[in-house]
């Protein structure tokens, strides 16, 4: 797969010109400054910069839970800019997946009705949703857990849990936003696995990161300054699918 | 299906509510309290319009009643020890009522006699009435034992009586006091029958301190061994009185005509009355303004109960906007997930809604329990109606919606973003 030169996979997610600004007091601050860039299906990209460099920015404009302030931005060719608070919303509960640092699981929920809160809100959840969501939580290593409550969880297992979350509704995108920072070196490199394997099946993943050896284990590395690209290396990692096999 | 399920949504919600118990439960009691109000208040003003409407049913709906009443004495100068008074109706305005107004059914003529009722070393002073049988029917009173008046004993004249159950109660207290013999003044009478004992009323006839407690002689016997010349004693001095007929009771044919027949009566008599010596009192109008006055208090009450109920529902939203405050992260959460807005209110709104629906519920039962409590601690009786039930449960489902508006749109309105950074 990693064959394919870059550029020629279909865009899953397409900024163009993106600007977004923040009033602070008088002053106006550009996060994104006329961004372009885009994201092919099935890649693993990992974006990197130093705080302020617009990439919580990026990653929530990505993410439906924003929208540029100029620019157009298109998820599986659907232009946001033009989507109004309820499609946005229903994007993000069909296209998108989120892993959050601080796992952002609901605390009254158990572990299976977490995965299922995505499909929560789609208009017409998927009947079998409660065996994808079973299945999703085998995969990921508690399928003996279920009925377990956040607070019962280690933090590797929480994020394993936020993880089958943000598959449960079989998003274009995942979106990863530094998943790995609250946790101990060896818990991450198993959910870094992880994100291997979903990387070597295909899914498109954007890893927001600041730890260099995270970022080293995406296919491409984007680091922004300034809200402007920095410096993209394209496959730094000739093959993640064998990166993933020998990490287990 | 669309969107998540209400009953998934009920569930999340009970669940979130079950994670601060005794939150939950504090804010329910001020809803509960509020319906409970709302039900006891209105049982109160039940209550009350009932037992007054049985006691004026008791002097009949039908009936108008005509009363001999002392006439003011600017003129008696008091120097007399005895004196002479006549007052009252007369057997005359009988005959004429009668023969005037076609709708009038019946006349009832009542004469009351002052004398003591005496069994063995047992004396009371109930209200004796000598009248015909026919006051029975036109009154609505029961038969608790034997009979009533009849006619037989009025021609002929005979030393018979009927007790209510008050006197039968206290001058035979062990046995029954059918075919036995009492003492009225000085003469002896023989019980053939005992009626049930009339309900209190405000303005009774019978004087303060003896109860209501009567004892019925048929109308020829009183006149005979009484005549219409009675004996009052009053402090330092005797008076004397003359009244033909202290009462008379007129039952009108059909209910509509009532009112009229009252006018009617009213003005007959005073045109042959110039001293004012009677009064006419209609059952009916009092019922008609025990009624009126009775829905102004309800109406009252219910207002004050609905307004304890509207401070609960304050509580409500206080609480929930804490709520909403505490749950930013977990709003900006479901955002992200794909919760719309209208999601994020229906959550809210359902978990508010829940509380108010368990006090509600846990006050109707409460409030169907008040009547006992009330009669209980108040000694009123109190009457809890369906109608009042629903009433109440179904303001404080109302209440909680507005209580829960604010707030859930208030969740829903926050920035999905700045939600999710929220510590």
């Amino acid at each position: 797969m990693s064959s394919v030169s870059p550029g020629t996979r279909p865009p899953v997610a397409e900024l163009e010109r993106v600007t977004r600004t923040y009033r602070m007091g008088t002053n106006e601050v550009h996060a994104l400054d006329e961004l372009s860039f885009s994201f092919g299906r099935g890649e693993y990209w990992a974006v990197m910069g130093s705080s302020g460099s617009g990439k919580s920015t990026l990653l929530n404009l990505l993410g439906c839970l924003d929208r540029p302030s100029s620019g157009s931005y298109r998820i599986d060719g659907v232009d946001v800019s033009t989507l109004d608070d309820d499609q946005l919303s229903e994007l993000r509960s069909q296209r998108l997946g989120f892993v959050f640092q601080s796992y952002n699981l609901i605390a009254q929920l158990n572990v299976l009705e977490n995965i299922l809160v995505p499909l929560f809100y789609q208009d017409e959840p998927p009947l079998e949703a409660e065996e994808r969501a079973r299945g999703l939580a085998e995969r990921v290593g508690l399928g003996n857990r279920l009925e377990h409550r956040p607070p019962e969880l280690s933090g590797g297992q929480q994020q394993r849990v936020a993880i089958a979350r943000a598959l449960v509704n079989q998003p274009a995108l995942i979106l990863a936003d530094e998943a790995t920072g609250n946790l101990d070196s060896h818990t991450a490199l198993e959910i870094l696995a992880l994100f291997d394997e979903l990387h070597a099946e295909g899914k498109t993943i954007l890893m927001v990161t600041h730890e260099p050896d995270v970022a080293a284990r995406a296919q491409h590395v984007l680091r922004l300054k300034d809200g402007r690209v920095e410096t993209v290396v394209r496959d730094q990692n000739p093959a993640p699918a064998a990166a993933a096999a020998s990490s287990r | 299906m669309k969107g998540p399920s209400l009953l998934r949504t009920v569930r999340l919600g009970v669940s979130s509510l079950l994670l601060h118990k005794l939150r939950s439960l504090l804010t329910m009691l001020g809803v509960l309290f509020g319906v409970f109000a709302v039900i006891a208040m209105l049982a109160i003003g039940e209550g009350g319009r009932v037992e007054a409407i049985e006691r004026i049913r008791g002097l009949g709906t039908q009936n108008v009643l005509a009363r001999s009443v002392k006439p003011r004495e600017d003129f008696a100068t008091g120097q007399q020890a005895v004196r002479v008074i006549n007052y009252g109706l007369t057997e005359e305005d009988l005959a004429r009522i009668e023969q005037t107004f076609p709708c009038v059914q019946r006349v009832v003529p009542v004469r009351e006699i002052y004398e003591e009722v005496r069994c063995g070393e047992r004396a009371m002073n109930p209200r004796v009435v000598a009248t015909l049988p026919n006051y029975l029917d036109v009154t609505g009173r029961k038969i608790a034992e034997g009979r009533f008046l009849a006619d037989e004993d009025e021609r002929r004249v005979a030393n018979v009586c009927v007790l209510d159950y008050d006197v039968a109660r206290h001058l035979f207290p062990f046995a029954s006091p059918l075919g036995k013999e009492v003492k009225i003044g000085g003469d002896y009478y023989t019980v053939v029958g005992t009626v049930l004992t009339r309900l209190r009323q405000k303005d009774d006839p019978a004087p303060a301190g003896q109860g209501t407690a009567e004892v019925f002689i048929p109308l020829e016997t009183g006149r005979k061994w009484y005549g219409s010349m009675q004996v009052k004693l009053r402090a330092g001095s005797r008076e004397m009185e003359e009244v033909e007929l202290h009462e008379l009771i007129v039952e009108v044919a059909e209910l509509d005509n009532v009112m009229f027949v009252a006018d009617a009566v009213r003005e007959m008599l005073e045109r042959n009355h110039p001293q004012t010596d009677f009064e006419v009192r209609v059952p009916l109008e009092m019922m008609r303004e025990v009624e009126a006055q009775g829905r102004l208090w309800s109406f009252v009450l219910g207002a004050i109960a609905v307004i304890s109920l509207v401070v609960g529902g304050i509580g409500i939203t206080n609480v929930m906007l804490a709520t909403v405050t505490e749950r930013t992260r977990e709003i900006g959460i479901r955002r992200a997930l794909g919760a719309k807005r209208k999601h994020i209110v229906t959550q809210f709104l359902v978990e508010t809604v829940t509380l108010c629906i368990g006090g509600g519920l846990v006050g109707v039962a409460a409030g169907l329990l008040s009547p006992w409590i009330l009669e209980l601690v108040l000694e009123k009786r109190a009457i809890v109606t369906p109608g009042s039930s629903f009433l109440a449960f179904g303001i404080s489902v109302v209440i909680g919606i507005f209580a829960g508006m604010y707030p859930a749109w208030s969740a829903a309105r926050m920035d999905p973003v700045e939600a999710l950074r929220h510590e």
